[in-house]
């Protein structure tokens, strides 16, 4: 499907000042960083957490470990979905229960992901604190759900799709606002 | 990567595609069953039913568990408290169960072919969890899965398959699928239970096992099916024991890394000796843990999402 670029919001420096102003905020909010583990949401999310985790480590000395979520089996659509949705591994090789997880996304949208990252966390352990940062918050919440920590707060329209690109997988570091071709 | 079958009747007709989507699926799941909570919510409100005309342990605590982890319901039937003792056919049976509206059915039938029969009549999907002497889809699935995770890699490896390929439908199942993914498959056996005809599915013929070990990557055994000795298709458990059955002498003439593989259940001392079912390079019991896993992406891969267009 054709679309169409409306705008780049964030590129490499905004996105890595927006990661340092957020690893400052964790570090005020989380005392007992020993206590503290990162858990990233499938794609980006995972690197986005361990971005964090390298700054923790550099500003602190202190390594938080980073696990894997996907987040497939929890969906509350899968009954809908019109394409086979490949499920990948969830690798968090260390407990959780009463750790201060902190959740990490690159969107927040609907909420629906994170409800279903949540239900996930608690099937795999009692956690003491669960934290969200999103490197982008796009507004239209459809659940109670909001970030700890955001990066950026960007109003759009439900047809826009945000796209958050990151060097490890795709080309560049940037955030693009995206709208699909008219469907006319 | 993409399932794209509506039943799972058997591995002849998959493409690699097909293939690696179900071992790729299975991988991500098998992390479910080291959790302390072993269950996920993803098939929640479907019904399956375990069919099943033939005795089995393996395939159907192995389904069972499988759906129980993808939050599934599961029914088992058995024959012997069913009403096919009162004379119910196959196709009344089916349209009964049917009629209680399941999603699935897992069928397990000694007539070849049967789970297809049923697939060209029932709503559901259908699952052949092995009929007659024709393929036993998921045992192959799961054989595969674990010699990959084993030998990371099919190029250049040779399998070896011992036993009583005539009746065996995990041999067929297992000739098709190691073909599809690149391995060398040799069928050993004596030739009443190993007929000329077998090369046509692809696979090298011989009837000396001590001379098709040399270079073996994974050695699998079958199960002899001793009431078949009745049925005069080897003089004696004696004389197949000597010739065939795998011994420390013999693993010693494979590949040093070499595997065994067993479908089960295994007769001790006769397709196997014990000290080679239980030694380091067994993986008998890691197959039957790995079953879970494979079952568990069929269900997920077949029952997942919407009704989509399928190959079949």
């Amino acid at each position: 499907m054709e679309e169409k670029i409306k705008a780049r919001v964030m590129d490499v420096a905004k996105i890595k000042r927006s990661l340092y102003r957020m690893t400052t905020e964790i570090l005020e909010r989380n005392r007992n960083l020993k206590n503290l583990v990162i858990v990233g949401i499938r794609t980006r999310g995972i690197y986005l957490g361990k971005r964090i985790s390298g700054l923790i480590q550099e500003l602190e000395k202190v390594d938080i470990p980073v696990g894997v979520l996907d987040i497939t089996l929890y969906r509350d659509d899968f009954a809908e979905l019109e394409t086979q949705h490949m499920v990948q591994k969830t690798e968090i090789d260390f407990p959780i229960s009463k750790k201060d997880i902190l959740l990490v996304d690159d969107v927040l949208f609907t909420g629906r992901t994170i409800r279903a990252a949540m239900d996930s966390l608690f099937d795999l352990g009692r956690p003491q604190t669960v934290q969200l940062l999103v490197l982008i918050d796009r507004g239209h919440r459809e659940l109670p759900i909001r970030a700890d920590y955001v990066g950026k707060v960007l109003p759009t329209s439900k047809r826009e799709v945000v796209q958050v690109r990151l060097s490890e997988i795709d080309e560049a570091d940037e955030v693009l606002i995206t709208e699909p071709a008219e469907l006319k | 990567m993409e399932f794209k079958h509506r039943h799972l009747l058997g591995i002849q007709n998959l493409d690699i595609s097909d293939i690696l989507a179900v071992l790729d699926t299975a991988e991500s799941l098998s992390e479910i069953s080291t959790r302390e909570v072993k269950k996920v919510p993803t098939l929640r409100g479907k019904t399956i039913v375990n069919l099943f005309f033939e005795p089995s342990t393996r395939t159907r605590s192995s389904f069972e568990l499988a759906a129980k982890r993808l939050s599934a319901d599961i029914v088992n039937f058995n024959q012997q408290t069913s009403s096919v003792v009162k004379g119910e056919s196959l196709k009344d049976t089916v349209l009964n169960l049917e009629a209680m509206n399941p999603d699935a059915l897992v069928i397990r039938h000694s007539c070849s072919g049967a789970p297809y029969f049923v697939s060209t009549f029932c709503r559901s999907h259908v699952i052949n969890a092995g009929d007659g002497s024709h393929e036993h889809p998921t045992q192959a699935l799961l054989d595969a899965f674990t010699i990959r995770q084993i030998k990371k890699d099919f190029k250049n490896l040779r399998v070896v398959i011992v036993g009583d390929i005539l009746h065996s439908r995990v041999a067929r199942s297992n000739v098709f699928l190691l073909n599809k993914l690149g391995a060398q498959v040799t069928l050993v056996g004596p030739p009443s239970l190993l007929p000329a005809e077998f090369e046509n599915l692809g696979a090298d013929i011989s009837h000396n096992l001590d001379e098709s070990l040399a270079g073996a990557g994974v050695i699998m055994m079958l199960r002899i099916q001793t009431e078949r000795q009745k049925a005069n298709y080897f003089p004696s458990i004696r004389e197949y024991r000597n010739l065939y059955c795998l011994t420390e002498r013999r693993f010693r003439l494979a590949n040093k890394d070499a595997i065994i593989m067993h479908p089960g259940p295994i007769n001790r001392g006769v397709e196997i000796s014990s000290e080679m079912a239980d030694s380091v390079k067994s993986v008998i019991l890691k197959q039957v843990e790995n079953g879970i896993a494979i079952r568990m992406a069929i269900l997920y891969l077949l029952l997942g999402g919407r009704e989509r267009e399928t190959a079949d």
